[in-house]
């Protein structure tokens, strides 16, 4: 009886302190909150971000830091992409032998430190990036630029003149898509060689300095209309407005990135007000967002593009017809409407929307019975059986399962073998697989990144030296090859966009890349957020324009 | 036979602590074997995982010079037991090398994720047991009862509902609904230029720095997660508690208690309670060592940038130096956590005393 008592009181004590507990938490947390009238808070996955220097960074959510706070010679003109206009440079020339490109800089830039943007600050930036020699130098180094001969080929005339030369008469778009990529970004040398620290030379490192390698990985050099301020890695990053920026400066004060992977708790916060935009909602939050009053959504087509690849040393695979049958067994509509609505727009020809020679064509519809006659023409009237290599994530597990199923009306019994990103991709590299899904995300924005990955294959021995899209199928195509590469050189912008769509029409008919869709960047925003607007690729996402009300 | 009578406690001293060096010793036999076994398993573990590591550095893009350049840079052309000798020669002088994906030291990148994971595991666990042994006192005296079974239910839920759903759930009602907590992350984005870290224990640093309204906001972000967190222990004590605290009730020293008349609350808290508490310390401990591994969906959810996801990560990008390095330090916290529990042993309980 004494216990009951006790025990009571025991409990009433708890519920005392649990009591307590909720109201200390519930006293401290402020009421909805609103970010701050002059600052712009994403919620969005950066945990790709490993380092802030141009010269290495070669991943998605830097590619829009590196946008916004550099500037590059030239930039994407994002209403017309099939175009560049001047960033750093006002004016430039390209010689009658199509080797030397001359660029007048624009006068009085100045890097955000105040340090004034001359040519030398320009010849330096390139030298950098080829000697350091990180993922993305290819883009510069495909000019013919080596460490011996950098300094030679990309050269300060004078103060405001820089010359670039190139090893081949290449198409001058190509040249000048190539520059508007991040590795081009204009470093400013004097602030940047102040944190260098001296390097042993090596055989594997022949330079004396380490260019301020270290010291960039997480700072900021540049001359864009914002300036990084700060970066935690898989906490956050803070962009604010460069004052000594030439052109309109930006309406905001900053934009701070916070790293939120999850696609619900982006929501969470975005409807509470927490944060402005959310970057990586899901198709059933993406549709919640859209339906909110008090929130909007946005969406741009990106350079990335999902397909289904065949490799040819499977002998089955390796027929025409099978190839074609292929791209008959896709439910091109379902997947449209289901799987990748609001992420994705379905898309058959290889080369983005929006990119100089991007075909429009989509002949190939669901069809079980012209995939049968294919089949049967093949000798395959019974069907086969493969393996397909998938990686665990959405969309493309939902993709493949589709398609597994699609594909089984016409007797293709398809074994889905589930593997992490990273190890089927291995298997991919290898050429190991039997069907793969995959995805492609331009290099730069020039159709030659996904002209030659998709339609060029200079050597298809096991250990060739370019290892493209079609050499990892093993797909032998010397006159495609050809062509691409008389396609880099056509000097005439018309006759070179033909030139890709012929190669694109070409890859619809007869290559063993059956196309899915090309995806779409989507954003869920406040309803205060204007002029918000993203572009065709990560480092085109320009916040200049963005305001709040 | 007087010197005789002088010599031996001399020599009993000395016997005692030949033997005291003999546990040292032993003990620390112990950890390097663990280590060792525990680096050598994960690095195997680590090169047969069908994963090209170049690859994580590199991406998919790079020229095959590239790659190839990297993979002698990382030594990945030598057999493996050379490679792990390297490695081995590596730790040993304090060198845990470079995580490929962040390519920054190792070291470097778990003082900054540790710290908070640590505050999480710190607070959850303190939740966990300030609310799991009373419930689990609870339960065990009113043994059968329905407020027995009330406890049995809290508890099972807690410890068989997905942490994942559980911890959207609680944003949606405790953040989104009602508003009561702050949201997902560590702090409030407006205190972005006033609060640097300098521990990376975010309370610390705010108590450090007297700032109170810093301090708030971090208290209203932490106290979900590390609630969600409490419950998922919580669950496992009050379980653990019951049945210690059933074992102790059963004791005759307790009829012997009560047969001198000594209050119920004294004979719950002041005697059964003590004794269990001996057991209850270990089990405490070992769940704050689960915590601080680091809980990879409770860091999705709530976008708290920690350990559970840093070796997730790195575990998914074959990025071996990253996770062993990640490994030594849960081996570390498992060690120091179970000495850590020796040492209360000792308090705790009477007889493991040395006189």
């Amino acid at each position: 009886m004494n216990r009951e008592k006790i025990t009571n009181r025991t409990g009433r004590l708890l519920a005392g302190a649990a009591l307590s507990l909720l109201l200390v938490s519930g006293g401290m947390a402020p009421a909805f909150a609103e970010t701050p009238a002059d600052t712009l808070v994403q919620a969005w996955a950066i945990d790709d971000t490993i380092t802030l220097d141009p010269a290495e960074s070669f991943e998605l959510s830097p590619a829009e830091f590196i946008g916004n706070a550099y500037d590059m010679l030239v930039r994407l003109d994002i209403n017309d992409t099939t175009k560049v206009k001047g960033g750093i440079a006002d004016s430039w020339t390209v010689s009658d032998d199509g080797l030397t490109y001359t660029f007048k800089l624009k006068a009085g830039v100045k890097f955000a430190s105040g340090n004034p943007v001359t040519a030398e600050d320009v010849a330096w930036s390139f030298e950098r990036a080829v000697k350091l020699d990180k993922s993305p130098a290819f883009i510069l180094t495909q000019f013919g630029l080596t460490g011996d001969n950098v300094t030679e080929k990309a050269k300060a005339v004078d103060e405001s003149t820089f010359v670039f030369t190139v090893d081949k008469a290449y198409a001058p778009s190509f040249v000048l898509n190539c520059l508007t990529a991040t590795v081009g970004a204009v470093l400013d040398k004097k602030l940047v060689m102040e944190h260098a620290e001296a390097k042993t030379p090596s055989d594997e490192y022949k330079y004396d300095t380490d260019f301020g390698y270290g010291w960039l990985k997480t700072n900021y050099a540049g001359s864009g209309p914002f300036k990084i301020r700060d970066w935690r890695a898989n906490e956050i990053l803070v962009l604010e407005r460069n004052d000594n920026y030439y052109g309109e400066k930006p309406a905001l004060a900053r934009v701070i990135y916070r790293h939120v992977k999850e696609s619900a708790t982006q929501r969470l916060m975005l409807e509470a007000g927490d944060v402005d935009v959310a970057r990586n909602l899901e198709p059933g939050d993406l549709d919640a967002v859209s339906k909110n009053a008090d929130l909007a959504t946005t969406s741009a087509p990106k350079g990335t593009v999902y397909y289904i690849s065949l490799n040819q040393k499977n002998a089955n695979l390796a027929k025409p017809e099978v190839r074609e049958a292929f791209k008959y067994l896709v439910d091109y509509d379902a997947i449209g409407s289901t799987l990748i609505k609001g992420i994705g727009e379905i898309r058959q020809t290889y080369q983005a929307k929006g990119v100089l020679g991007a075909l429009e064509a989509s002949p190939y519809k669901f069809d079980v019975a012209k995939a049968k006659e294919l089949l049967e023409k093949a000798g395959l009237k019974d069907g086969f059986s493969v393996t397909f290599d998938v990686r665990n994530t959405q969309p493309v597990t939902g993709i493949a399962e589709s398609f597994q199923q699609t594909a089984g009306q016409a007797g293709v019994n398809i074994e889905i073998i589930p593997g992490d990103g990273k190890q089927t991709l291995t298997k991919y590299r290898a050429r190991n697989h039997d069907l793969y899904i995959g995805q492609w995300g331009m290099d730069y924005w020039d159709p030659n990144s996904n002209g030659e990955a998709f339609t060029s294959n200079p050597d298809n021995s096991d250990d060739a030296s370019v290892k493209t899209l079609a050499w990892r199928n093993a797909w032998d195509i010397p006159e495609l090859t050809a062509e691409s590469k008389a396609a880099l050189l056509e000097r005439d912008n018309a006759k070179r966009a033909e030139m890709y769509q012929k190669l694109q029409q070409q890859a619809l008919e007869t290559s063993p890349f059956v196309m899915i869709f090309q995806q779409t960047e989507a954003a869920g925003l406040r309803g205060a957020v204007k002029n918000y607007k993203l572009g065709p690729s990560m480092d085109t996402n320009f916040l200049a324009p963005v305001t709040k009300q | 036979m007087s010197a005789v009578a002088r010599l031996k406690p001399a020599r009993r001293a000395n016997r005692r602590a030949y033997g005291r060096l003999k546990s040292v010793a032993g003990f620390l036999v112990v950890v390097a074997t663990t280590y060792l076994g525990l680096l050598a398993v994960t690095f195997f573990i680590g090169r047969v995982v069908p994963i090209d590591p170049v690859l994580a550095i590199v991406g998919d893009r790079a020229p095959a010079h590239v790659v190839e350049r990297v993979r002698l840079e990382m030594g990945l052309d030598l057999p493996y037991y050379q490679q792990f000798w390297l490695y081995m020669k590596g730790v040993l002088s304090g060198d845990f090398g470079t995580s490929v994906l962040t390519t920054n030291p190792v070291m470097a990148d778990i003082r900054r994720v540790f710290p908070a994971t640590m505050e999480l595991a710190t607070v959850g666990t303190i939740i966990g047991a300030l609310i799991g042994i009373p419930l689990g006192v609870l339960a065990a005296v009113k043994r059968g009862s329905f407020t027995d079974q009330v406890v049995r239910i809290i508890g099972l839920v807690g410890y068989s509902v997905p942490i994942f759903w559980l911890g959207l759930l609680a944003l949606l009602v405790f953040y989104a609904r009602l508003g009561w907590v702050s949201g997902p992350g560590r702090i409030d984005v407006v205190f972005e230029y006033t609060f640097t870290p300098v521990t990376g224990f975010f309370l610390l640093d705010a108590i450090l720095n007297r700032d109170w309204a810093a301090f708030r906001d971090i208290v209203s972000h932490i106290i979900l997660p590390a609630s969600l967190l409490g419950y998922f222990s919580l669950a496992y004590i009050s379980r653990m508690t019951r049945s210690f605290m059933l074992n102790e009730l059963g004791q005759e020293y307790i009829v012997a208690a009560r047969a001198k008349g000594l209050s119920e609350t004294r004979i719950i808290w002041g005697h059964a309670l003590r004794n269990a508490a001996v057991p209850l310390v270990t089990v405490i401990a070992l769940s704050y060592a689960g915590l601080l591994e680091g809980s990879v969906l409770t860091e999705t959810v709530f976008a708290w940038p920690g350990l559970g996801l840093y070796i997730t990560n790195s575990l998914q990008n074959a990025d071996m130096n990253a996770v062993l390095g990640g490994t030594i330090v849960i081996g570390s916290v498992f060690i120091a956590i179970n000495l850590l529990s020796d040492v209360l042993y000792r308090m705790l309980d009477p007889r493991t005393r040395s006189r």
